[in-house]
Order: structure tokens, then C-alpha cells, then sequence
């Protein structure tokens, strides 16, 4: 169970320009690098000082490396979080207004309530 | 004491700012609508004639984050910069600087403490767009002092709605109470029904249009006990998975008062979202200097 440290990825990827670029272009080489160099970080704390046990589950790895939204849905990261990244690196493929975020939709559409559980 | 002069509830959609900036072949046709819409808002602000905003909204996972999220958490800097990165690429807003008025943010938390709220408080918080929204389509020449109130909408654990009815009733309270011959503005921002990364977002309508009907009505009406007896944490999913940002609105319900009838009641039915505005003005609607209202 690491939903935090999946909400904690998109958190810190979704703040910094550049992550969200090198998140888009090489999505396997940056999850491998934050889960083994950043993941641990305390983000209040100077480097120091680090948590040691945080780590993803096999599914959770291969989602975020795969960038696989619905399956991110499904494991119960925050949807904000995934929304809010996946605007930043797709929607310039899409020509017109909302064209990612309708597409977001449809890959969802076999979700139906009860949504997966988002509390970390 | 202080006086609450205008207590004011809205959505606070961040695409205002660019659709209503937008010219020519930018410009969305709902544009020049939801602008005539604002200003009508804004005039009741205005009329009011605050000396300082006491603004009620919820960060959305910019400064507040899950390994230490607070559920109420009162500013209290002199000065707050406003908007974040990730805002300004997605919906276009400008960075902000406001001032604060640490004196009421000071008597919010100590008052608040002594009648049974564990506020947090924050003396350097980057405020985002939950009250740069209102900023923008409220007071767009953003001259006055504020106290940001920000609450937990979004990462459950969540209080129940009716802490955050109390909340607004002891806001209130603690308003009144505040030593100041200071004019307040009670502004707060939240959702009608609402999905965000999920499979019903960006519909034609918000998700749930039967919800949001009632939900202005309640509003509108001041209905607390009503509301508090068809919302809970968990029925709130069901009209969009976002759609908790409503206690916000049940905040400011509780700021003005049970029964109470709002003076201005608006609403506007844009793509994925109704967007809804309200002001009480609790001293009697403000009369124009020489002439009818």
C-alpha cells in the first residue's frame, strides 16, 4: 500500500517544469530515478534527512511507467494529482480545446461508482 | 467591533481569467455572458464598501501536502504571494501579492482555539487560485488586506460537513468579536457538483445537474438544515468526485446564518461545471449615495 508515495510522485513531478518534460519524454529512466534518488526525500528537510522504507508496488511502478492514467485511477492515486500532470504533458497533442481531457474521460468510462478509494 | 458588511459565496473557476482577457478568435462565446455575470457579482462587493476580506478557500495540493495536512489552517503573514507554477501553465493566471491584516488573523486563531477549533496557521503561505478567483473576479484591483481561511476538501480523511457549518457560524462570531472598527468582507469559494479526473468530467453540464439545482436553492435559501440532512461525506461523491468543495459553501452558509436569504442569487451553466454566486449583505442591501437601489 503506497498510494502516498504515488501522490507524492505526481506532487513533486507536477511542480518542476523540467520533471513534467523528462516524465514526458522518458517516463521508464525518470520513475526509476525518482523512486531510488527522490522517493525517500522529506520534502520539508534539508537532503539529510530521509525516510528509508518508502518504496512503489509492482503495479504502481508499471503504471507510472507506462503512464497509464486509468490504471493510476484504479489504484486510488488522488485524480487531481493524475489530472493536473497529464493536462501538462498531453494536452499540446490535441488540436482542439479539451481534446485530451475528453479522451481522460473515455479511457475512464468502465469505472462506475464506487470509485476506487483516493485516502492515503 | 467590527462589522461583517457583505458575506459572499462563488465557484471559483480559473479559466475566468483567461476567457474574460481573451479577444478575437480566443474569446469563448459564453465570454461576454459570464463577464456581465462577474460584474453584477463584483458590484455587490463593491457596495459593501470592505476594509478588509476575510477569504475562505482550499489549497489544492500547492503549499499544503499529505505529509502534514492541516483540516483548517488560518494565514497569518503580513503579506502573501499568490499563484503557483502549475497555474500559471494551465489556466493562465498571473502571480499575485496581497497584503494580510495579521490582527484578525491573530483574534481568528486565538478565539478560534478557545471555542473548540485546532486551527493551523501559516505565517508564510503562497496562497493559490481557491482565493486568487475571487481576487480576480471580485476585487480585480486587489487593495485590500486579507486573511486566508483554508480547509480540507480534498485529501480524506475530510471533517464532516457540518464542522464546516460550525466553522462559518464561529467565523462569524469571532468576526463580530474582532476589536476593530474595521468593515469585513466574508468571502468564501467552493464547488456545486464536480468531477476532476475521472470518467464524467468536462461534460456539457457539471455532472450532476439535479444536485446543483438544489444545491442554489439551499444555498439561496439558507436551508443548513436541509442541506445537512441530504450531504454527507459519503453522498458527495455521487454528484462528481469532486464535488466535497461544496462544504465550502456549507461554510459560508453557516457565516450566514440559518434561514437567511441571499441578496443577490446568480448562476451560469458553463461546460463541465455550474458556476454560482451569492452575497448577503447582513446589515440591509446597501443603498447607492442620492438614489434607489
Amino acid at each position: 500500500m503506497s498510494k502516498y508515495l504515488v501522490n507524492k510522485f505526481l506532487f513533486c513531478v507536477d511542480r518542476d517544469p523540467e520533471l513534467v518534460e523528462r516524465y514526458r519524454e522518458d517516463p521508464v529512466g525518470t520513475v526509476g530515478w525518482w523512486e531510488q534518488e527522490e522517493a525517500n526525500r522529506i520534502l520539508a528537510c534539508h537532503g539529510d534527512e530521509r525516510s528509508t522504507w518508502l518504496a512503489f508496488t509492482d503495479a504502481e511502478r508499471e503504471a507510472l511507467r507506462t503512464h497509464d492514467y486509468p490504471a493510476l485511477f484504479g489504484l486510488g492515486a488522488h485524480p487531481f494529482l493524475t489530472l493536473t500532470l497529464f493536462i501538462a504533458m498531453f494536452e499540446r497533442d490535441h488540436a482542439e480545446p479539451l481534446g485530451f481531457q475528453l479522451e481522460y474521460a473515455r479511457r475512464l468510462a468502465h469505472y462506475s461508482m464506487p470509485y476506487p478509494d483516493i485516502a492515503t | 467591533m467590527a462589522e461583517i458588511v457583505a458575506v459572499v459565496a462563488s465557484t471559483h473557476h480559473p479559466f475566468y481569467y483567461r476567457a474574460s482577457t481573451a479577444t478575437g478568435e480566443d474569446r469563448p462565446p459564453f465570454a461576454d455572458e459570464w463577464v456581465r455575470k462577474i460584474e453584477a457579482f463584483r458590484a455587490t462587493l463593491t457596495a459593501a464598501r470592505p476594509d478588509v476580506l476575510l477569504m475562505v478557500g482550499s489549497d489544492h495540493f500547492h503549499q499544503l501536502w499529505l505529509d502534514n495536512m492541516p483540516q483548517f489552517l488560518v494565514g497569518h503573514a503580513e503579506q502573501y504571494d499568490a499563484n503557483w507554477y502549475n497555474e500559471e501553465r494551465e489556466f493562465g493566471l498571473p502571480r499575485m501579492h496581497m497584503l494580510g491584516d495579521r490582527d484578525l488573523s491573530g483574534h481568528l486563531l486565538r478565539n478560534g482555539l478557545d471555542m473548540g477549533f485546532d486551527l493551523a496557521f501559516s505565517n508564510e503561505l503562497r496562497i493559490d487560485h481557491s482565493v486568487t478567483c475571487p481576487i480576480i473576479t471580485l476585487r480585480p484591483q486587489n487593495d485590500l488586506p486579507i486573511v486566508p481561511v483554508y480547509t480540507n476538501i480534498f485529501a480524506p480523511p475530510l471533517p464532516q460537513p457540518k464542522r464546516f457549518v460550525q466553522l462559518g457560524q464561529a467565523i462569524r462570531e469571532m468576526v463580530e468579536s474582532w476589536p476593530s472598527d474595521k468593515r469585513v468582507a466574508i468571502i468564501g469559494t467552493g464547488h456545486l457538483s464536480l468531477e476532476l479526473g475521472g470518467p464524467r468530467q468536462f461534460g456539457p453540464h457539471g455532472p450532476d445537474p439535479e444536485f446543483d439545482r438544489k444545491a442554489v436553492e439551499w444555498i439561496a435559501t439558507g436551508d443548513i438544515e436541509k442541506t445537512l440532512a441530504e450531504v454527507t461525506l459519503e453522498s458527495l461523491h455521487a454528484p462528481g468526485n469532486a464535488t466535497h468543495g461544496f462544504m465550502d459553501f456549507m461554510l459560508m452558509m453557516g457565516v450566514a446564518g440559518e434561514g437567511q436569504k441571499a441578496d443577490h442569487v446568480d448562476s451560469l451553466d458553463l461546460f463541465h461545471t455550474m458556476e454560482a454566486y451569492f452575497t448577503w449583505y447582513p446589515n440591509g442591501v446597501p443603498q447607492p449615495a442620492g438614489g434607489a437601489a
